[in-house]
């Protein structure tokens, strides 16, 4: 028993040997909305997806030894940060990954620049965290509301959506979606006529399209997301919004939200994604995997889960370079002098702000008699390219560009 | 046409109809709680996931049997119901007598329970479901577009309701279940089964509330956490009538879906926050509420 023992251990020390790399040690914390309205465009398919990510570095990798965790913010800012200070302070943490809600976001960003840790947004939207308020150990992945305005709010106008008028959610993201395609279609030549602002988790949404009905606008903005989306779709379709002549424009709808509306309901839809699970080969080859990695048969990935995974192949890269335990500020210099390649979102840059830059596609959603099985949701209709995808650093505002 | 603080009268109009609408689903959900509370003297915190199951009932009844709406209206708030009598009998009744708080507790743990369920089975986003055909579409009332669907459900909340207060404040079977509350032991003497009708008085509340989650499953999001949504708003509507209160649940639930409306219009940004607004000034002013009987 003894000689085994001791013939396997001196395998393992061969094996590191052969590899000839020291041992990287790295600890990730998936942060997300694990029982709420954002669980299944985050939640548990985040921790899936992070674990895949981790599976396939470390199986090409075995010097990088990588541990996980998860926690649940319940989409409340004070929970968020306390959560990352005692990751980072007292569980060791090294980088933090998801996030959705921007008003958690912001505040787990802040956190993480005082404790220079790293903090990778997949899940928020806001684009102030590559904007205002960027900082120099926050990398946000896979969209954010600058890039849906450009997308959805450009080419609505392009179609003659002229007049606008926006159903804001009252928090950080709603107030920067709606900043952020009035300027889009401003620029493309509309204008705005209104806007009312409802709180989080609105349950009827009547009122407000009355409101929208009134306004006589185009084109009506929803600058909301999960169930205060569907629920505005939903009863847009009752009020007959649409067979009155005016557009719906969900500004952010995911492919679970187009899920839970029914194609009946949802088809028409014209959206902006950066991922589509049923794109190509390698996408359905993956959701396939993250069906099996825990996420739930019945269900199908968003873009924020294909964020998580791939932002955390790009930052174990850029931890296997360095070696050691270097600081957040460091890694994330890394980060971005490194072109990003992974097999969901293909190759890409990360900007001096921290934005990752890659292609946005423009997609309307089918009709029933369209989609050919489960989860066939959308028609491409166009392919906007990393460059004009998503805001020059240039105007971001980000202090972190002229210096 | 005239203004009434710079909105159009007929905006207007359209806000106090939706704001009856709205107050159709806050009556019965409050209904429910207040018959619940009425006999049984239990805060029933579980009339959120109850509301919820109705709405997961009326589709799983379409996916697995096929059949629709009107068929869902009746199946769902029996299945329901049922749940709720099981629940009766397997952890209620030994309640009674103890303080209003472990009732509480033990339904907001069912509640957390049944959430974390269909969350589990269903996901947070939500499942489809439409408008049943015979009710799409809508007619054009001059100041505003009514859609049928909601034109029905304050029909058939008002009759709900009107006929709850009815049983309860005007019937023999009414009469009995109030004094079955005064005074168990002496209806009893009578030859009353007293816990039976206490049992399918819960079934009963419990099948309110799935009936309200079948009516809102084709215009609301039929997802796990709607019904917690829902309550807290519910009951600060229970608590301004007066606990236990049937008339008192009924004509509070319509009258701050109307102020809720105005809200909308005039202050959207607090339209989640009057409610309890109003809820803290009744409080201080006639504690008991504004149709509670111990004043």
């Amino acid at each position: 028993m003894r000689k085994t023992l001791g013939l396997a251990a001196l395998a393992a020390v061969l094996a590191c040997g052969g590899a000839n790399a020291q041992q990287v040690d790295v600890k990730i914390g998936v942060l997300s909305d694990m029982s709420s309205l954002y669980a299944d465009i985050g939640g548990p398919g985040s921790v899936a997806a992070a674990k895949l990510a981790i599976a396939d570095f470390t199986k090409d990798h075995p010097n990088v030894k990588v541990e996980m965790i998860s926690g649940d913010h319940q989409n409340k800012p004070d929970i968020g940060s306390q959560i990352a200070n005692q990751w980072y302070d007292v569980d060791k943490v090294d980088m933090i990954i998801d996030v959705p809600n921007s008003g958690v976001a912001l505040a787990v960003s802040n956190v993480t620049n005082n404790k220079n840790k790293v903090f990778i947004v997949s899940g928020a939207a806001a684009s102030d965290l590559t904007g205002a308020k960027c900082n120099a150990n926050t990398v946000h992945w896979t969209y954010d509301t600058w890039m849906l305005a450009n997308g959805t709010g450009t080419a609505m106008v392009k179609t003659g959506g002229d007049s606008w008028f926006f159903l804001t959610s009252d928090y950080a993201f709603g107030h920067a979606l709606e900043r952020d395609t009035a300027a889009a279609v401003e620029k493309a030549g509309g204008k705005v006529l209104g806007k009312v602002r409802h709180p989080l988790n609105t349950n009827d949404f009547s009122s407000f399209l009355l409101q929208a009905q009134s306004s006589k606008a185009k084109v009506v903005g929803l600058a909301n997301a999960g169930g205060d989306t569907i629920n505005s779709i939903k009863q847009a379709a009752e009020f007959g919004i649409v067979k009155g002549g005016q557009k719906l424009a969900g500004l952010l709808v995911f492919a679970s939200d187009v899920n839970a509306l029914g194609l009946n309901t949802a088809q028409g839809l014209t959206l902006t994604e950066t991922w589509y699970w049923d794109a190509n080969d390698t996408n359905r080859a993956w959701t396939k995997r993250w069906h099996e990695a825990g996420a739930g048969s019945t269900k199908y990935p968003t873009m924020i889960h294909a964020g998580v995974y791939a932002g955390i192949l790009h930052y174990l890269k850029a931890r296997l370079e360095m070696g050691g335990n270097p600081e957040g500020k460091a890694v994330v210099a890394k980060m971005k002098a490194m072109p990003t390649d992974d097999p969901l979102f293909g190759k890409g840059t990360i900007d001096a702000t921290g934005r990752k830059r890659h292609d946005a596609f423009l997609f309307e959603v089918k009709s029933p008699a369209e989609s050919k099985h489960p989860g066939d949701f959308y028609n491409l209709k166009a392919t906007i390219p990393a460059k004009d995808a998503f805001r020059d650093p240039k105007d971001s505002g980000c202090p972190l560009v002229n210096s | 046409m005239f203004e009434i603080f710079g909105i159009p009268s007929q905006a207007l109009f359209g806000q106090l109809l939706i704001g009856l609408i709205n107050g159709s689903f806050y009556a019965l959900l409050s209904l429910g709680l207040a018959v619940i509370f009425g006999m049984l003297n239990i805060i029933n915190f579980s009339h959120g996931a109850q509301y919820m199951m109705g709405a997961f009932a009326a589709y799983l009844i379409l996916q697995y049997s096929g059949l629709g709406y009107w068929p869902a209206l009746i199946i769902a708030p029996i299945l329901v119901g049922i749940t709720g009598v099981i629940i009766e009998r397997l952890f209620l009744q030994w309640l009674y007598k103890l303080d209003h708080l472990y009732g509480l507790l033990l339904t907001f743990g069912l509640a957390l329970i049944f959430e974390g369920v269909a969350r589990n089975y269903f996901g947070s986003a939500g499942l489809p479901y439409t408008v049943p055909e015979s009710l799409q579409g809508g007619r054009n009332l001059g100041f505003m577009f009514l859609p049928n669907y909601r034109a029905w459900v304050i029909v058939a909340s008002l009759t709900v309701c009107i006929a709850t207060w009815f049983v309860i404040e005007r019937t023999r079977l009414g009469a009995y279940l109030r004094a079955a509350t005064e005074n168990p032991t002496l209806v009893r003497a009578f030859g009353i089964n007293v816990p039976r009708m206490i049992t399918l008085t819960y079934g009963f509340g419990v099948a309110l509330a799935a009936f309200a989650g079948v009516m809102a499953a084709p215009i609301y999001n039929v997802s796990p956490q709607m019904g917690s949504e829902l309550i807290i708003v519910v009951f600060a509507v229970v608590v301004i009538g007066g606990m236990g209160s049937i008339l008192g649940a009924i004509v509070t639930g319509f009258g701050l879906g109307v102020i809720e409306g105005l809200t909308k219009v005039f202050f959207p940004e607090a339209s989640n926050t009057v409610v309890f607004v109003i809820m803290a000034i009744v409080l201080l002013v006639r504690p008991a509420g504004l149709f509670g009987r111990r004043g």
